[in-house]
């Protein structure tokens, strides 16, 4: 005979505490949802369609000509060539934007927290204090510093700004994350004659995926939706997807093309949702592990 | 020979200075133990020791050579650090050989001196396994396979084996021993671990307050402590503490609570204390004699046990004589009741005469 724990089971099911939560749950899903629906089936009607006027009603006949348009010949400004130029001006923003600012992030932090230079504590002071500082305060300065140095209103230019504006909360991550490494396998690894390189990529580097994913994601989503520095630093001929989508949805002439203003929007917003949807567990994880800490 | 000098040596974090002027030899092939108290200064010491850390002031020799601003890699020292340290992502191998590769030591070179220091430590079946596939006592292991291959002349331990359990610990403790035996290396052990301490050490340092309090052989730190800090720190159960007053002359006393112990035979240090003073009077309750040999002792008393402690081999006897708490050690297979009389006695040649103010033995 088995021993049966006494009492009666909890029914979890039917918990009115559970159902209310269930129920808030639905409710935010459901109006977090709805404009996403409305963006979707809209880009999917013809103008006629889209003219009726029933903004929720799934489309009677599915077209992808408005995605076309909106990617190919939608008129951004002067030119009439579609989303794809700022979409290819955004990756020449974010790729190099990403790169730099992370690998100067990454070597501040592992220096800031493992080789306690003279002078650490009022550098990483300043970082601190420089990430609350509301950028439009600095934006005039900064017009000024890169026309001296004469990148204003290129690629170079933007890609810099966004180097400099990641670099104070990049650097409290990445410090974060490798003040939680233990201090022991620094000294390890100095005994071992590893030097200051040395110990960065062969030992912290392949410690530190989870923190290099939380870094990307943030920057990522962050330069590909900048339109502030995009529409001031880049140049017209580098305006970056985001600026382009707004020439586009704004463009005063004709008629409003709903259905194509909206394919365009989502094709904007597709990059950060795709890093989103592929490396949320990280995000989640890099947070807990390194960010909040310290 | 000195295989280790440190003269002078201060170090300040901020305001707060850890090392203050600490002189410390270390002879070839000692096995010299640094024992004290959590946050005293052992780690900080090794670590300077190690050129870890910058030293404020002073100086460091290392066989005679000057290393006071020579890196780690360049002092001739392995290290075995307490949470072990290993590289997580490095198999086994990878952790042995790291150092040798930064030292662009030739490859066949580097796979002898990683299979000997596996055979050694017998750790051979576990070189492609990550640090993560071991046990913790294979991972202390590892770590001090990552000294041996360096084939250095001087090991320095910073509690090695404080994150292991007893058993693992007792051990890898007599492992550490045997591998002095054969290396027969210099090594610095840091510990708070007592047992350790006597076990292990040719010399040990005791440390309070960044300072060396003793510095000795465990017989001697153990029979003749300096000043009260260091007799309550080594042994367990804790030495006892009488206070009373001295009596210094021809006949030298110690009354305490109208007892008197008669301290002619006892050993004074350098010059005898004339006059009556303030003292301790510390006594080892292993050293503590019961029933019909008691009689035989310098002194002798009876007391009344009120806590009996049962330890297997031998049993811890709490009680008061004459008014003041008393421990002592009788054989386990005695049985002892709460409420019994006891007839104890001791001879004071084992026991320690302190300063009350100073604190520093008589
Ligand atoms: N990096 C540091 N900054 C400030 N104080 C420290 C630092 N490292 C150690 N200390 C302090 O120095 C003292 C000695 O530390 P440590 O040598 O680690 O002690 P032990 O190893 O004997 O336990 C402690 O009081 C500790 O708080
Ligand atoms: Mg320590």
């Amino acid at each position: 005979m088995s021993i049966e724990p006494i009492g009666t089971r909890p029914r979890r099911t039917f918990d009115p505490t559970r159902m209310m939560i269930y129920l808030v749950l639905a409710v935010a899903a459901i109006y977090y949802l709805l404009p996403l629906y409305v963006m979707i089936v809209t880009s999917l009607k013809g103008m006629p369609e889209v003219r009726l006027g029933n903004i929720f009603s799934p489309p009677v006949e599915i077209t992808f000509e408005p995605w076309a348009k909106a990617w190919d010949t939608a008129c951004t400004g002067l030119y009439c060539e579609g989303l794809k130029v700022g979409f290819w001006n955004s990756m020449q923003i974010l790729i190099p934007s990403v790169v730099i600012s992370i690998a100067i992030a990454s070597v501040n932090g592992y220096a800031l927290s493992f080789w306690r230079f003279r002078g650490a504590e009022v550098f990483f002071t300043i970082l601190i204090f420089g990430s609350f500082i509301p950028y439009q305060v600095m934006l005039y300065p900064l017009v000024i510093i890169t026309r001296e140095l004469g990148i204003f209103g290129s690629l170079t230019g933007v890609i810099f700004i966004h180097t400099i504006f990641g670099m104070p909360i990049l650097t409290l991550l990445f410090r974060n994350y490798f003040a939680s490494l233990p201090q022991e396998l620094f000294k390890a690894a100095r005994v071992d004659g590893a030097g200051f390189w040395g110990i960065f990529f062969k030992i912290m580097v392949p410690m530190s995926p989870p923190i290099f994913v939380v870094a990307i994601i943030l920057q990522v989503t962050g330069i590909w939706n900048d339109f502030l520095f995009g529409v001031i630093f880049a140049g017209t001929k580098n305006f970056p997807m985001t600026v382009q989508l707004n020439n586009i949805v704004n463009s005063s002439q004709g008629v409003k093309e709903y259905n194509v203003n909206m394919a365009a929007t989502i094709l904007t917003g597709a990059v950060p949702l795709a890093i989103y949807f592929l490396s949320g567990k990280y995000f989640v994880r890099g947070i807990a592990a390194g960010a909040v800490k310290g | 020979m000195k295989s280790i000098e440190i003269k002078d040596l201060s170090l300040s974090f901020g305001d707060f200075k850890v090392l203050e002027k600490l002189n410390l030899d270390i002879y070839d092939g000692e096995f010299l133990v640094l024992l004290g108290a959590s946050g005293c200064g052992k780690s900080t010491l090794l670590n300077c020791v190690a050129g870890l850390l910058d030293i404020s002031d002073g100086q460091i020799f290392i066989k005679g050579k000057n290393v006071t601003w020579k890196e780690p890699k360049d002092r001739d020292i392995g290290m075995v650090f307490q949470s072990y340290a290993l590289y997580p992502q490095m198999s086994v191998r990878g952790n042995l050989s790291f150092g040798l590769k930064n030292a662009r030591i030739p490859k066949p070179e580097i796979e002898k001196r990683v299979a000997r220091a596996a055979e050694i430590l017998q750790i051979e079946s576990l070189l492609h396994r990550k640090p993560a596939e071991l046990s913790g006592g294979q991972r202390q292991r590892v770590a001090i396979g990552r000294a041996l291959v360096r084939e250095v002349d001087v090991f320095l331990f910073d509690e090695p084996l404080s994150n292991l359990d007893a058993k693992l610990r007792a051990e890898l403790r007599v492992e550490i021993k045997r591998l002095h035996q054969k290396l027969n290396n210099t090594m610095i052990y840091v510990t708070h671990d007592q047992i350790e301490a006597l076990t292990l050490a040719d010399r040990i340092a005791i440390m309070r307050g960044g300072k060396v309090q003793q510095l000795d052989t465990p017989q001697v730190i153990y029979n003749h402590p300096v000043n009260k800090y260091v007799a309550a720190f080594i042994g367990s159960p804790g030495m006892n503490f009488l206070t009373g007053r001295l009596v210094a002359g021809e006949k030298p006393g110690f009354n305490f609570n109208g007892l008197d112990v008669d301290l002619s035979r006892y050993a004074f240090n350098d010059t005898t204390p004339s006059g009556e003073s303030e003292a301790w009077l510390g006594i080892r309750p292993e050293h503590i004699h019961v029933g019909p040999e008691a009689v035989k002792k310098a002194f002798s008393h009876t007391v009344e046990v009120e806590v009996v402690e049962p330890m297997g081999s031998d049993t811890l006897v709490w009680s008061k004589l004459a008014d003041q708490e008393f421990r002592f050690r009788m054989d386990g297979q005695l049985s002892v009741k709460v409420g019994e009389e006891l007839m104890i006695g001791f001879d004071p040649v084992s026991a320690s005469l302190f300063d009350s103010k100073t604190e520093i033995r008589l």
